[in-house]
C-alpha cells in the first residue's frame, strides 16, 4: 500500500501515518493448512503430565482444530474492525491500532503487548476503554487507545540491525504519541510491555503523566540475585514478600525458553518452518500452559481456542517466530528489579502472574505509587483473559491523574 | 573394510527378546523423497541482525546446508557403510538396544564399548572401527587390536525409545555392562565423549565385574566447588593454576552462554515439535552444539576442508531425521537435569584421558589426577574438538591404543 502511495506521489514521507489493513492472500492460508496436515509428530512423552513440555495429545488436538475448524478471516476481521496504521519511527515501520474515544477529554494511553502474544490478544479491551458508557463506566473513564506492535512482532517491521532493545522501543513510543498529537498521555504494559513501559517512565518524556503495569518490577536487586542463584533468603521478610520470592524462584527455574532465545534466537529455524512447532513453542509459557491446554481441550476458560490459534496464526503469517525472539537477545534489563521510575505508577497484581509483587516492595520501587490492587482472577495474559477486570483496573489506576 | 566373521548366531524368529538378533534396515525411497520435499519447501526466517554467529546458526550457512542436502547429498552412501557393519538388537532392561559389533581377527583383542553423545549417533564412530579392529592395516600392531561394540543410546538411532522415564546415564551404564556380559566379554574397557563420557564415567563408578578401565575425551574432573562457582558465573578463583584458569573460564562460558539448548531439553524436551517436523530446523538445532564445533561446521559448508565433511554432518542429521529421534534423544537431558557433566563423579578404576584442544573445556592434568586416582594416561592433543572420534579418527585411534596399552595382559 505504501508502495502504491509513493508511486502516485502521495505520502511519500515514510514517517507519515499511513492507513493499514490486514489482508492475507488465500494461498498463504491454504499453505498453512497443508503444512499443519503434513506435520510429522514425535512419539508421546513418557510422562502423564506436562512436566516434559506440551503434551502430544494437546498438540494433536490443536493441530486438528487449526487445520479443520479455525478461521483466520474472523481474526483478521477483528483486527480490521479497528483503524490500523503504519508509520516509520527511527528507521523501522511501526504498526499500531489507534482507537479514539468519542468522549472529549479522554485520556490517551499507549498499551504494549509482550511475548508470546500480540495486539490480537489486546483487542477485547479497546471497546470498554474507548466507549466506557456502554461498558459499565462513565464518560469520565474514557481513553484514546494506541496499541503498537513491537518491532519484530506482528505487522511492525523487523529490525535488520541490532539495537532495538526495550529502551529504544520506549523512545519510539514517545515519538509515536507525539506524532499522533498527544501531549498528555499514560502508558500501560505487561510482560515485555511492562519492561518497555517502565523504560518510558524512566525516560519520562514530556507528556507522559503516569503508567500502569500488570507485571511490576519491584524485587530488591539483592533479593533478586539470591533468587537467581537459588541461595537462601534473608530473615525478616513479610509473608507477602516471602510469597513473592517463592513464586519468582519457581519462575526462574522455568525460563529456559527465555534463556534459549536470549542466547541463540537464530537457531530457531524450526519454528519458522513448522507451524505446529511454532504453536507448541508459543504455548509452552510457564503459568499459562495449564490454562491453554484446558482451552485446547475445549473446556470453557477465559481464553478460547480461537484466541490461542489467532495469536499463533498471526505469528505464523508474519513469520515472526525468530524476529520476535530477538528481543530477548537485545534486552539488557533485569525483568523484575526496580529501574528508577519517578513518575506516578499504578500496579495491578493478578493472582496467576508469574510472581506476585508485594505492596511493600512496590512502594519502594515506585515512590509515586498511585494505585495498588490485587485482583481476584487472571494471570500473565491479564488483558486477554480478564478484559473486564483489566479495564476496571485501568480506569481506577489512572483516575487520580485525570485533569 | 571387511567385517570379521561374527560369533553370535542371529536368532531370528525367536521369542526371547533378550537374544541377540541380527539387525538390518533399509530406508524406503519414499522417505528420502519426502525429506527432500520438506527441505525444498523450507520456510526461512529473515537473516540474523549481526554479521557473525553470535545469534545462532547464520542464515547463509543453513541455506548452504539445505541446498547441498536437497540436491547433492546421498543418504544411500551412509546407509551402505552402516549396512556393511554387523548390527544387532537385543533387549536390555525392557528396551531394545541397537549396536554395531565388529570383532578383530586378532586373538587377544581387547573388547571395547564406545558410546556416542548428543547431537550424535553411531555415525560419529564409524571411522574408528576399522583402525581399532584391524590395526595392522592402520599403522598399528596385532597387540593394538580391539573388538568393538558401539551401541545406540536409548532414544537414539535404531535403539528403542523409552516410553517411561528412568533411562538416565546410570541406567544406560548398567545396561552397557549387561550388554558386554551378554556378548561373552569378561574383560573389557569402555570409551565415551559428550553423553558417552558421562555414561563411561558412571560405568567407572559402578565398576561392574570385567570392566578394566575407561577412556574419556570429555573428562569429568572439575572439583564440585569449582563447578558450582562456574555455574553461578563467579569470577575466576585466583588460587587456580594457569591451566585450571583456562578450564574454569571455558566451563563458565558453557554454563553461562553455551548451553541454552541443554536447559531447553533438560526442562521441556517435548516442546521441540518443530525439530521433529522441520528437517532444516533439526539441522540448525544440531549444528549449534558449541561455538568451536559450529565454527568448524560453518567452515565446512563454506567449502573449506576440515576433519568433518558435509556428508559426515548430514549423515548424522539424516540418520536422526529418518529415525525421528530428535525428541527421544533430547529426553536424555531431562533425565539427568541438575546433575553435572564435567564434575568429579568418583571413578576408582583406571582411567585414560585425551584432551582435545577444541573440546568444551580442556581438562587440566592437576584436576584429572585428583578426579581419577588411577590415571593411567593423560595426553593433550594438538588438534581436534568435541567430536574427536569423528573429526580426528587417526589421532583418536592412537589415543585409545596408547591409553589402554598398560592394561593388556
Amino acid at each position: 500500500m505504501s508502495a502504491v502511495a509513493e508511486q502516485i506521489g502521495i505520502g511519500s514521507d515514510r514517517t507519515a501515518v499511513r492507513p493499514f489493513r490486514v489482508d492475507v492472500p488465500e494461498a498463504e492460508l491454504i499453505e498453512l493448512r497443508r503444512r499443519i496436515r503434513s506435520t510429522r509428530l514425535p512419539e508421546k512423552e513418557p510422562v502423564a503430565d506436562m512436566s516434559q513440555g506440551v503434551q502430544l495429545a494437546t498438540v494433536e488436538r490443536l493441530a486438528r482444530y487449526w487445520a479443520d475448524d479455525y478461521d483466520w478471516r474472523r481474526s483478521e476481521a477483528r483486527i480490521n474492525a479497528f483503524q490500523n496504521f503504519i508509520t516509520e519511527i527511527d528507521g523501522v515501520d511501526i504498526h499500531f491500532i489507534h482507537a479514539r474515544s468519542k468522549h472529549e477529554n479522554a485520556l490517551p494511553i499507549v498499551i504494549t503487548h509482550g511475548w508470546p502474544y500480540s495486539v490480537l490478544a489486546l483487542l477485547e479491551i479497546i471497546e470498554p476503554l474507548t466507549n466506557p458508557t456502554a461498558h459499565g463506566g462513565t464518560a469520565f473513564d474514557a481513553f484514546h487507545v494506541v496499541m503498537p506492535s513491537i518491532p519484530g512482532y506482528g505487522y511492525s517491521g523487523k529490525p535488520t540491525a541490532t539495537g532495538w532493545g526495550p529502551d529504544r522501543i520506549a523512545r519510539a513510543w514517545a515519538v509515536l504519541m507525539n506524532r499522533l498529537g498527544y501531549t498528555r498521555y499514560v502508558a500501560q504494559g505487561g510482560d515485555w510491555g511492562a519492561i518497555i513501559t517502565e523504560q518510558m517512565a524512566v525516560q519520562a518524556p514530556p507528556g507522559l503523566i503516569g503508567m500502569h503495569t500488570n507485571m511490576a518490577a519491584v524485587v530488591p536487586p539483592e533479593i533478586d540475585t539470591l533468587l537467581w542463584a537459588g541461595s537462601p533468603l534473608p530473615a525478616g521478610l513479610s509473608p507477602d514478600e516471602k510469597l513473592a520470592c517463592d513464586t519468582l524462584a519457581a519462575a526462574y527455574k522455568n525460563i529456559q525458553y527465555a534463556l534459549y532465545m536470549a542466547a541463540r534466537p537464530q537457531a530457531l529455524y524450526a519454528i519458522a518452518d513448522s507451524p505446529v512447532g511454532l504453536a507448541a513453542w508459543l504455548i509452552d509459557f510457564p503459568y499459562s500452559l495449564d490454562l491453554i491446554a484446558r482451552c485446547i481441550d475445549g473446556e470453557p476458560e477465559s481464553l478460547t481456542r480461537d484466541d490461542v490459534l489467532g495469536n499463533c496464526t498471526l505469528y505464523w503469517l508474519t513469520n515472526t517466530g525468530v524476529s520476535s525472539s530477538r528481543l530477548y537477545r537485545e534486552n539488557t534489563f533485569n525483568f523484575f528489579s526496580p529501574k528508577g521510575v519517578n513518575i506516578p505508577v499504578a500496579v495491578s497484581v493478578f493472582p496467576d502472574e508469574l510472581y506476585l509483587p508485594p505492596r511493600s516492595w512496590a512502594e519502594k520501587a515506585y515512590p509515586k505509587l498511585v494505585h495498588f490492587n490485587k485482583v481476584a482472577k487472571g494471570g500473565h495474559f491479564a488483558a486477554w483473559e480478564q478484559p473486564t477486570i483489566f479495564t476496571e483496573e485501568l480506569r481506577a489506576g489512572f483516575k487520580s491523574l485525570r485533569g | 573394510m571387511t567385517p570379521a566373521v561374527v560369533a553370535e548366531r542371529p536368532t531370528e524368529q525367536t521369542t526371547d527378546k533378550t537374544a541377540i538378533r541380527a539387525f538390518q534396515f533399509e530406508v524406503p525411497e519414499a522417505e528420502l523423497i519426502e525429506l527432500r520435499r520438506r527441505i525444498n519447501a523450507t520456510r526461512w526466517p529473515d537473516r540474523e541482525t549481526v554479521t557473525d554467529e553470535s545469534q545462532g546458526v547464520q542464515l547463509a550457512t543453513t541455506q548452504a546446508l539445505a541446498r547441498y542436502w536437497a540436491t547433492e547429498y546421498d543418504w544411500r552412501k551412509c546407509e551402505a557403510r552402516l549396512k556393511a557393519l554387523p548390527q544387532f538388537i537385543t533387549e536390555i532392561d525392557g528396551l531394545d538396544i541397537h549396536f554395531i559389533h565388529v570383532r578383530s581377527k586378532h586373538e587377544n583383542a581387547l573388547p571395547l564399548i564406545v558410546t556416542h553423545g548428543w547431537p550424535g549417533s553411531v555415525v560419529e564412530q564409524m571411522k574408528i572401527i576399522d583402525p581399532l579392529t584391524n590395526p595392522t592395516a592402520h599403522g598399528g600392531t596385532a597387540s593394538d587390536a580391539f573388538d568393538v561394540v558401539i551401541p545406540s543410546m536409548p532414544g537414539y538411532g535404531y535403539s528403542g525409545k523409552p516410553t517411561e522415564t528412568g533411562w538416565d546415564p546410570k541406567r544406560i551404564a548398567s545396561a552397557w555392562a549387561e550388554l558386554m556380559t551378554r556378548l561373552g566379554y569378561e574383560r573389557y574397557v569402555a570409551q565415551g565423549g559428550d553423553w558417552g563420557a558421562v555414561v563411561v564415567d558412571l560405568m567407572g563408578v559402578q565398576a561392574p565385574k570385567g570392566l578394566l578401565a575407561i577412556h574419556t575425551n570429555m573428562a569429568g574432573v572439575v572439583p564440585p566447588d569449582i563447578d558450582a562457582a562456574a555455574f553461578s558465573g563467579a569470577p575466576t578463583p585466583s588460587s587456580l593454576s594457569d591451566d585450571e584458569k583456562v578450564a574454569y573460564e571455558r566451563v563458565r562460558f558453557v554454563y553461562q552462554k553455551g548451553i541454552a539448548y541443554g536447559f531447553q531439553m533438560g526442562l521441556r524436551p517435548q516442546t521441540l515439535y518443530g525439530i521433529a517436523d522441520s528437517p532444516v530446523g533439526l539441522a540448525a538445532y544440531f549444528l549449534d552444539h558449541d561455538a568451536r564445533s559450529y565454527a568448524l561446521i560453518a567452515r565446512v559448508f563454506d567449502g573449506q576442508s576440515e576433519g568433518l565433511t558435509r556428508d559426515d554432518i548430514l549423515d548424522n542429521i539424516t540418520h536422526t531425521w529418518l529415525t525421528n529421534t530428535a525428541l527421544s534423544g533430547a529426553r536424555l537431558y531431562w533425565e539427568y537435569f541438575g546433575n553435572g557433566y564435567f564434575n568429579v563423579k568418583g571413578v576408582s578404576i583406571p582411567v585414560a584421558v585425551s584432551v582435545f584442544p577444541d573440546e568444551l573445556y580442556p581438562a587440566p592434568r592437576s584436576w584429572a589426577e585428583k578426579a581419577y586416582p588411577k590415571l593411567i594416561h593423560f595426553n593433550t592433543l594438538p588438534k581436534g574438538g568435541h567430536f574427536a572420534a569423528w573429526e580426528q579418527p587417526k589421532v583418536f585411534t592412537e589415543e585409545l591404543r596408547a591409553g589402554f596399552r598398560s592394561l593388556r595382559g
